[in-house]
């Protein structure tokens, strides 16, 4: 069975399609992460799977219901924005809330030992630093033992310590056999998480793939090379920038061809570097508006 | 949407919790939530007294008069109670829907009635709150006067009353954002109180004006409200009008809720 069923989704907000024929498979135990710029959708598709909106066309399950019907998200874990956490009630209370709506909640002063919070307990939400309320606001989604999470950008505006310290925790519910659908900005995050990375720009999906199966679909090569000529318009470079101190950066589906080319034209070149593209350059070549994946696939 | 049942491997998901005890959950918290902002608590208290001090109390053919004094308090305690809902849950539902914590709420799993149920609660609670001030003017500085049995009756009866405001209020608060809500709650509460007799005893209304003010929930409160305190008769329909009217609202309340995605989009 799968944990999240989206089957050929379209949901408009007046004239903006916000997501355009969207289907989207997560088996249990999965944990996915959705990359996608502001506005690309990834939030639309999370208020679905939760239940609070409902598509315009298509079906969206969770755990074998349907998630408008409270009894299915029994099983549904999800994180309030960090603003919104109400500013006058306790973080004990928050928590004895949320968990109020749960048959087997996890204790408040567990949960809150596990984020570090337990000296804010007595303290009002209002009074948290963005760092102790984003804690706040992914332990709410797990406070209610969950079989799956929606998190939406869980580590925004986190310091380097509080990240890592918030993905240990996301790893450790994963490692228990939850289901994890991430949303992020920080490629980063989704790197150091996420097994299988869906890809959403303009409200369509433009990649569902494994990691690894996501860069090497792209298949682009980063050479960079410093030189006087200008390579950037050379055939079988599909981008490339010119860098402050003379430096080329080239990405090129085939770098064994491009270095050939370089050689064999005579121009004067020096410092040639090639490696892969990191999943930053992938996911900008991806959702390029001129430079639609088939172009890049190899 | 149709929901098709879930497949036989499928474990199917373990129901929500009791309602009752959601309902106490949200009451409860809805509860500390307005408790921790005294000035919203206090404000409630102090307009129905300043009403009384300045309408009832300095005109003495009203004050001296024990039912025209009871009258008057009913009037003003039965406003206080409408407009506290009108307002509480009009403009307070509406601002509540622009908060990020909503969707989040409206996620978790609980169907709309045990919120709606807890802020019908915690309305009252709070509306009980107001109708202490006003009670003890209306017995120290006027001639209104009351068994204890008919207080205790009135309280009942003016928060069954309540409650078709209260629900109209979660329809416009649910259907509106907070910036529409304010002026609509507006237009629709001083005409119902005007036309229902809350300030002026529609003793005096002209017929047609009497005639029209009986289908209005705000009359039919009124007068079981008087027929509760004083014991004269309200007029034969005030039930049937304050249950209709309630049965109306709350299918607008649940409509709304229903049509309500969280914030608008444009």
């Amino acid at each position: 069975m799968t944990v999240i069923t989206v089957d050929g989704v379209t949901r408009r907000f007046g004239d903006v399609t916000a997501l355009d024929d969207v289907s989207l498979d997560v088996a249990p135990g999965e944990l996915v992460g959705m990359l996608g710029p502001n506005g690309a959708g990834k939030t639309t598709l999370l208020s679905l799977i939760s239940g609070q909106r409902r598509p315009d066309v298509g079906t969206v399950r969770l755990l074998g219901g349907d998630p408008r019907d409270a009894a299915t998200r029994v099983g549904l874990g999800i994180t309030p924005q960090e603003t919104g956490l109400p500013p006058t009630l306790r973080v004990g209370e928050v928590v004895d809330f949320v968990g109020g709506h749960f048959p087997d909640p996890v204790p408040s002063a567990e949960l809150l030992e596990q984020f570090g919070l337990t000296d804010k307990t007595r303290k009002q939400t209002g009074s948290l630093s963005g760092g102790q309320k984003r804690r706040l606001a992914v332990a709410l989604s797990l406070v209610g033992r969950p079989r799956v999470v929606l998190l939406d950008e869980p580590t925004t505006g986190l310091d380097v310590t509080a990240r890592q310290a918030l993905w240990d925790a996301i790893r450790q519910y994963h490692a228990g056999g939850g289901t994890v659908l991430l949303t992020s900005h920080y490629l980063e995050e989704v790197q150091a998480l996420a097994e299988r990375v869906v890809v959403i720009d303009h409200g369509v999906v433009r990649a569902d793939d494994s990691l690894d199966g996501i860069l090497s679909r792209v298949g682009l090569r980063r050479v960079s090379v410093r030189t006087t000529a200008d390579l950037t318009s050379w055939s079988g470079v599909s981008r490339g920038e010119h860098r402050g101190d003379g430096v080329q950066e080239l990405y090129t589906p085939d770098a064994d061809a491009l270095v050939r080319a370089l050689v064999t034209s005579g121009v004067e070149f020096s410092d040639l570097q090639i490696r892969g593209a990191s999943l930053e350059e992938a996911f900008a070549e991806m959702v390029a508006d001129d430079n639609p994946l088939e172009g890049a696939g190899r | 949407m149709t929901t098709a049942p879930a497949a036989p491997t499928q474990a199917p998901p373990s129901g929500t919790l009791n309602p009752v005890v959601l309902t106490w959950l949200h009451l409860k918290f809805q509860f500390l939530e307005t408790v921790r902002i005294p000035i919203a608590v206090l404000g409630n208290m102090l307009f129905p007294s300043l009403a009384m001090f300045f309408f009832v109390v300095p005109q003495s053919q009203v004050a001296q008069n024990p039912l025209a004094a009871t009258m008057a308090v009913a009037g003003l305690s039965l406003f206080a109670v409408c407009s506290a809902s009108l307002f509480t849950y009009g403009l307070g539902v509406a601002e509540d829907r622009q908060l990020p914590f909503d969707p989040f709420v409206r996620s978790l799993p609980a169907g709309p009635a045990p919120r709606m149920i807890a802020r019908i609660l915690n309305g009252a609670i709070f509306a009980l709150f107001g109708l202490v001030p006003l009670i003890v003017i209306g017995w120290l500085f006027t001639a209104a006067s009351v068994t204890l049995l008919e207080l205790l009756t009135g309280i009942g009866v003016i928060l069954a009353a309540s409650v078709p405001f209260v629900l109209l209020g979660m329809a416009v608060g649910y259907s509106l954002s907070a910036k529409a809500a304010l002026p609509v709650v507006q237009v629709v509460l001083f005409p119902l109180a005007f036309a229902g007799g809350l300030f002026l005893p529609p003793m005096m209304f002209p017929s047609w004006l009497d005639t029209l003010s009986q289908v209005t929930p705000t009359r039919a409160g009124r007068d079981l409200l008087v027929q509760a305190l004083t014991g004269a008769d309200a007029y034969a329909w005030a039930w049937p009008v304050l249950l209709g009217w309630t049965a109306v609202f709350a299918t607008l309340a649940v409509v709304a809720y229903r049509r309500d995605e969280g914030r608008r989009f444009r």
